[in-house]
Order: C-alpha cells, then structure tokens, then sequence
C-alpha cells in the first residue's frame, strides 16, 4: 500500500491523480445516504463539489425552514430523489394571532411542482402552512405512494379534506393532525378509510371536535395490525377506549379520550385488563374532563411511560403526585397548573429521570389568583429533577433568587422558556427588574439553545445574553428591553442565533440596522410592537438584497410606522404571492 | 444615514384594548387601577409600562405579595375593563379553546368581606354536600379567625350559598337538581344571612333591590367576569 501511495503522489498522471484521491460516486452515495441529519448533510455539501453532487443525489428528505426562503423548483433541481418533505411557513408568532389572516405559505405551489418532479413523494410533514381542502384532494390523487402526512398548527382546510385523503391514499401509514385552525364539519370523513385499508400506523385526530362513527374507528382500529399511535378526540368514552385498546394492545403512543364516563365496577376492572396489557406504551396524552378516580385504571399502563401529556387534564396537585408514583421512568411531562406548587413538589420527587417539563395556564387572562404555580414549584422540580433540559414555565411570579437556584440545579439547560404572564412584571419579593435571573441562566447554562424572557427586563438582560449565551439559536422577547442597546447586544453578540422573534419592545431602527450582516446568518427575524418605522425598513431592505423585508401595516396606524416586520434571508427572491397588507420591500 | 426620529408609538392595533388597560402596576393582576396622569389612549404607552412602574414603587412601599391589596389601591379609580393584550400571553388558540371548554365549569366564588376570590370546577364535585364541603376548605383560612362559616343550608346560619345562573337571575344554592346547577351556574358568592333575605329568585337584574346588594358585594365591572 505504501509504494502505491508513493507511485500515485509522484505520478505525473493527473487523471489517476483524480481518479486516486476521491472515492467513486456510488460508495459515496452509499455512505452519505446514511446521513440523516440535514445539518450534517449541510456541512458535507460543503466540502467539495464531488461531495455536494453525491450528498445531493443521496437525499431523500429535505427539511425546509422557512418556505419562502427557497422556491420549490430551486429545490427540486438541487435535489431529484426527494421522498419526504418538511416545510414550516408562517412566522411562530401566527399562532397567537398576530400575523395577518391571508398571509400566505400556501402549499399548493410546492405541491404542483412535487406532482411533476417528486412523483413518488411519500411524505409531508407541514407546519404553520395554509392547506386547502382542494390541495388535500390534489395531494391525495397524485401521488400514488404517499404514505405520510403530519399537519402541526396549519389551517385552511376542512374535515371534508380529510376525507379525500382517507378515500384515495391507499398506502397511507400515518395521519396526524394536531392542532390546527380546521373547519370541522363533522366525523364522518373516518369513515371514509375503505374496508380493504389496513395500513395505518399513525393515527392522531385528538384535536378535531365532532364526534366520528365508533364502529368504524373500532373496525378500522381492529384491522390495522400495525398501528402503533392512536390519539382519539373527545368523542371517545372510556368504555369505546377499552374496546380499542382491546383491539391495539401493541399501541406505544395512545391518546385518550374523554376520561369522565360513570363505570361500573365491571367496565372498570375491563378497562383495568385493557390497559395492562399494552406493555409498550411509553406516550399518554388526551385525558379530557380527567375524573381523578379513574386515574387507577391506567396505572397498569405507565409503567414505561416516558412522556405524559396531561396537558388538557385538569389535574389537582394531589391527584398528580398518586399518578406520578407509578410513573418511575418519565423522561417528558407537560401539565396544566392546576397541579400547583404542590403537584410540582410531587414531580421533583418522583421524577428523576425528568428531562423536560412544561407547565401550562389553564385561565392566562383570568384576573385573580386561583389556581397557579410559582417560584415555589420551579424550584422544587429543579431540586429533584437534576436532569431538566428543558423547561416551559407559565406563572405569574416569579423572582431572581428562584431562577438562580433553579439553573444551579439544573445547569444543562438547553432550552429555557420562562413566561411571567403579567407583562413587564418585576421580581415581586424585590420589585427588582428580572434581569439578574435571565442572567443567571445564560451564564450557568452553556449548552442554552432557544430561550424565552419575560417579566421587567433592562437592557441588563440583553447584554448577559450577548456576552454569554454563545449556543444560542432562538431567542424570544416582549415587552422587555429600555433602548435599541439591547437588541444591539443580542445581534453582535450571540454568533449562533437563527431565530429571533421580538414584541412590544422599545427597539427602532437603529438597533434593527445594527444587525446588517447578521440577517443573512440567520432565519428570520420578527418584529412587531417596536419603534421602527418604514425608512428605517427601507434602508436595510436596500442594503441587503437577499434579505426579504415585510412589513405589515395596521388599520388606523401611523403613516411612517412599521407595525410588524418580518425579515427572513432567501434564495427565492421577493415572494409574489404577499396579500396588499404586507409590504415588501 | 438619517433616520427618523422615533414617532410617538400608536396604540397597536388589538382588538378592544385601551392602552391604559395594559399600563402595568405592581399589584394583582385584575384589580387595574387608572392612575390620574394617564390621559389617553394616544400615551407613548409602549414607554408607559416603564413609567408606570417607577410610579408604583412608591405605591407599594411594602413589596410582599400580601400586601399588594391594600398598597395598590392608590388612585381609588373605578376598576376598568379587563385588559386583554393580542396574542398575550403566547398560548396557542388551539390549546387555550380545548382547555376553555373544560374550564367553563370553573366558576368564581366571592365571599362577602373576602378580600380575593377562589375558583372552583363544578364538575370535580358528584352533589351539594361535597361541593358546600370544599367550599368550607377553601375559605377556611380567612375564616379561621372571625368564625363566619355555616354551610348549613337548612338552618340558614351567618353565610348563605347563592348563585347567578345563565338568565343572571340569583339562586339559592341547592333548589334545582345537582346537574341541572351545573349546567346553569356562572358565578357562586356566598352571601351574609342578612342581605340574603332580600334575595328574591323571580326579580329581574333590574330591580333596585337586586342592584343594591350587588353593589354590595363588591363585585368588580361586570364585563370581568368569564
């Protein structure tokens, strides 16, 4: 092997040269298609061309960001094998309704050029994106090997949509649609799946109201061997529940659903059976209208559970902690804060292997205190769950001294999402901004990727998270901040920030055009409520041009003022299909 | 290059929202108190906030949380709208309708003389007698000392479970079926015996009587009320 190598390197011969020193294109190809991270795939794409031809031929799913930062027919010629597409569209502020109905992200463009260029696409997986009823039928008629579509916070379409997927996709393994803006006309599209179809995997209709046929969901259930995730709706009664879980003992995912029904002591002992035989479920959701003195039932089951999701289950603290104990091996738990400090007190001792929690408000705009978790709960789960990596806190208190312990306790975070629903709201015990706090976390929490501020913030805050959070990719902030300084900090400081979503802040131009090379580093970047106005829009739109900048104008706002302001660096050029609200410059 | 001098921030555009609503005070949330130097809706009130809290640290001279009661109260305003800010706090439509349908059988419970209220989901409860129990519970602490409490209907003792139904008509707890209360029942307030007689079930809101004693309970503006 040695005199080879000498003989090539001395060799004159450039095309043995060559020939030499790559590895032929199919074994490349073949190691790369082991590649299943695009980040990875990236950063091979990079290395050469011959790398970034093989990469390009190997990959079968491409993961799209920001659907307007590339058009689908610069994709399709870059990538001809594609089976499997993710596409996420509308800024993540549209979920809190403060993007403009008409937007866009449409996925009927994509779809059209799929249909000629990815015949075989097998799998679509949609967030933040307008579907129509029309693009489901089209979907579900064109591509006869589609197998997969997930739909995650997208609107635009009716159940009616659903039912033509359920009539024409013969091979479909999965349809999961998860809280998203549809127009429920009814159940009957379940009914819609054939006699002979005994695909389905995945089945996730939690989120749709109506009630859907049970004998067809029990037949359809029944039939599919395979199906491994049933999360049903409401409509489903504990004693539907035990038939269907008769059927799919092999469930590993199962959504609940309505968890009230009056039993008798025969029904429960059944529901009891049913439950402990599915030994593999290691994900429960759903438990609408949860009556507590049911929870027993499912206790044979939670032996292997890792992720719980009780947060549509209006829990009380005590009813959580008897739950809890038999839940030894819990990796993820979202609750709603019904459960108190106390129920959190029962988390940090039962859950040590706890990597992720997020604890939602049951009433965010009601005015007294009634039912709530404090600094209190934070810092119990953080005592017992050393762990934690990732945190989603709804409270209305919180203090510096809390969020101090908390990440002393937990210093792995990576991703630390804090709401104080009272906007602008100080430490209450020191009436101090909350800067200390958020300034503990970047500093102790090294591996930090996406944070959430909230509270009383000072530009304190934002000069921490520019000196220290050096892993940082998404940042959201409101009603923080005192000057353009702050956002200036975050811009120069944080190299590896991807996403940045900004509201009611006291951020103007000067901080938005501090940030001149930044943008083409990054995603996007969102900016509503603020102090910039539409020259100062201009001014960046004219000097980066391969930076889209939208501004979106309110009724009866002023002439000059740039209300809302979305800037997202693209291949694709301006995008021409922006309603008259959205300006682009 | 020139940039423009910051304008004046305008109201944002959301959806029922004066902008004094928003202004933010160290006290609880709900009980907004208009503070006499705000004078529009036109206010830099996206500065407002700021401001706002540098004038109550001198309100709220204690800064421990039971104190914010009776620090806050400053202006002695009448309480204003409930304030709600577009897409705040960030919580999923979706989610927050899901779980909305449930909490509808959460209902307030004041307590005439208590200085918060209490929530209570109708449907955790399987009669009256469990319900008067929990109610018992929770207003136990503030009771403790002033020994109010008598949760027996019958007798009609110092308190007197009432509640408003679905026609704002005012209900002696426990006349209709248990179901049929959930059903109809918005709000629970626990009423003084004595200001119990003047309740009658077939007066309309609009009886002077029915005004009075609402007045009484110290009812924050209607419109608060889910």
């Amino acid at each position: 092997m040695d005199s080879e190598w000498k003989r090539f390197r001395d060799s004159p011969n450039s095309e043995e040269l060559t020939r030499r020193s790559s590895f032929p294109d199919e074994v490349l190809e073949r190691v790369l298609s082991l590649l299943n991270s695009h980040k990875d795939r990236s950063s091979v794409s990079l290395v050469c061309k011959d790398w970034y031809n093989a990469e390009r031929w190997s990959r079968t799913h491409v993961f799209i960001g920001n659907c307007y930062s590339v058009s689908p027919e610069i994709v399709a010629r870059r990538f001809p094998n594609i089976r499997s597409v993710t596409l996420k569209g509308k800024p993540r502020f549209s979920d809190f309704n403060l993007v403009p109905e008409n937007w866009g992200a449409d996925i009927h463009a994509w779809l059209v050029v799929f249909v000629v260029k990815y015949p075989f696409l097998e799998e679509l997986r949609l967030k933040r994106m307008v579907i129509s009823d029309e693009s489901l039928e089209f979907l579900s008629v064109s591509f006869p090997n589609f197998k997969s579509l997930s739909l995650l916070s997208c609107d635009g379409f009716s159940t009616n949509g659903l039912a033509a997927i359920a009539t024409h996709c013969k091979n479909l393994t999965e349809l999961d649609i998860q809280e998203n803006g549809i127009d429920d006309r009814g159940g009957s599209w379940l009914s819609c799946f054939p006699e002979s179809f005994t695909s389905l995997e995945v089945l996730n209709f939690a989120n749709l109201a109506s009630d859907v046929n049970f004998d067809v969901l029990e037949r359809l259930v029944s039939r599919c061997k395979s199906l491994r995730v049933l999360k049903v709706n409401q409509s489903i009664s504990l004693e539907q529940l035990q038939r269907l879980l008769a059927h799919a003992p092999q469930l590993t995912e199962l959504g609940t659903g309505s968890f009230s029904q009056q039993l008798t002591s025969h029904q429960d002992e059944e529901l009891k059976t049913a439950f402990s035989n599915c030994k593999n479920i290691h994900t429960l959701s759903g438990l609408w209208d949860v009556k507590a003195i049911y929870l027993p039932t499912l206790y044979p089951a939670c032996a292997n559970l890792t992720f719980l999701n009780l947060s549509y289950a209006a829990l009380q603290g005590g009813e959580l902690a008897k739950l809890l104990v038999h839940c030894p091996q819990l990796r993820r738990l979202w609750v709603l804060d019904t459960v108190e400090d106390k129920g959190l007190e029962a988390v940090g001792l039962n859950c040590p292997l706890l990597e992720e929690l997020r604890v939602f408000p049951i009433d965010p705009y009601g005015e007294e205190i009634a039912h709530e978790v404090t600094e209190a709960g934070f810092i119990a789960v953080s005592n017992g769950c050393r762990r934690l990596h990732y945190v989603l806190y709804f409270c209305r208190q919180m203090t510096n001294a809390a969020v101090e312990t908390v990440v002393r306790n937990c210093p792995n975070f990576t991703h630390f999402r804090l709401c104080i629903m009272i906007p602008g709201r100080p430490d209450y015990t020191t009436n101090e901004p909350m800067d200390e706090a958020f300034g503990a976390v970047v500093k102790t929490c090294t591996k930090l990727q996406r944070l959430s501020v909230s509270g009383l913030l000072t530009d304190l805050t934002f000069e921490y998270i520019g000196k220290y959070a050096k892993n940082l990719e998404t940042l959201s902030v409101a009603f923080a901040g005192s000057s353009d300084w702050g956002m200036q900090c975050v811009l120069e400081g944080c190299p590896k920030l991807r996403k940045l979503e900004i509201r009611d802040c006291p951020f103007g131009n000067k901080a938005l055009l501090s940030g001149l090379e930044k943008y083409e580093s990054m995603r996007s970047l969102w900016m509503s409520a603020c102090n910039l106005t539409l020259n100062g829009c201009r001014a960046l739109a004219r000097e980066m041009p391969r930076l889209n900048v939208e501004v979106m104008k309110e009724d009866g706002s002023d002439e000059s003022h740039a209300d809302k302001v979305y800037v997202y660096r693209t291949v694709a050029g301006p995008r021409r299909d922006a309603p008259p609200s959205v300006l682009t410059l | 290059m020139s940039l423009d001098t910051v304008a004046e921030s305008p109201v944002s555009d959301v959806t029922s929202l004066n902008f004094e609503d928003t202004e933010l005070t160290l006290r609880l949330p709900g009980r907004q108190v208009r503070s006499p130097t705000v004078t529009g809706a036109k206010c830099c009130s996206k500065r407002g906030f700021m401001d706002t809290v540098d004038r109550n640290h001198g309100c709220s001279s204690t800064s421990t949380y039971g104190n914010f009661v009776s620090d806050c109260h400053c202006a002695g305003q009448p309480p204003p709208a409930k304030a709600q800010v577009v897409g705040w706090p960030p919580v999923r439509s979706s989610r927050q309708k899901a779980v909305t349908a449930r909490s509808c059988k959460y209902v307030k419970v004041a307590v005439d003389g208590a200085p918060y209220l209490r929530k209570v989901n109708l449907e955790e409860y399987v009669g009256y007698q469990e319900l008067l129990e929990a109610l018992e519970k929770l207003f136990t602490s503030f009771t403790k000392n002033r020994n109010y409490m008598e949760m027996d209907l019958v007798k009609g003792m110092d308190y007197v479970p009432t509640y408003e139904d679905k026609d704002r008509d005012w209900m002696l707890v426990g006349d209709v079926p248990w179901a049929m209360f959930i059903e109809s029942c918005k709000r629970i307030r626990l009423m003084k015996s004595s200001e119990a007689a003047i309740l009658d079930p077939k007066t309309s809101a609009k009886s002077s009587k029915t005004n009075s004693w609402q007045e009484s309970m110290h009812v924050q503006n209607d419109r608060s009320w889910c």
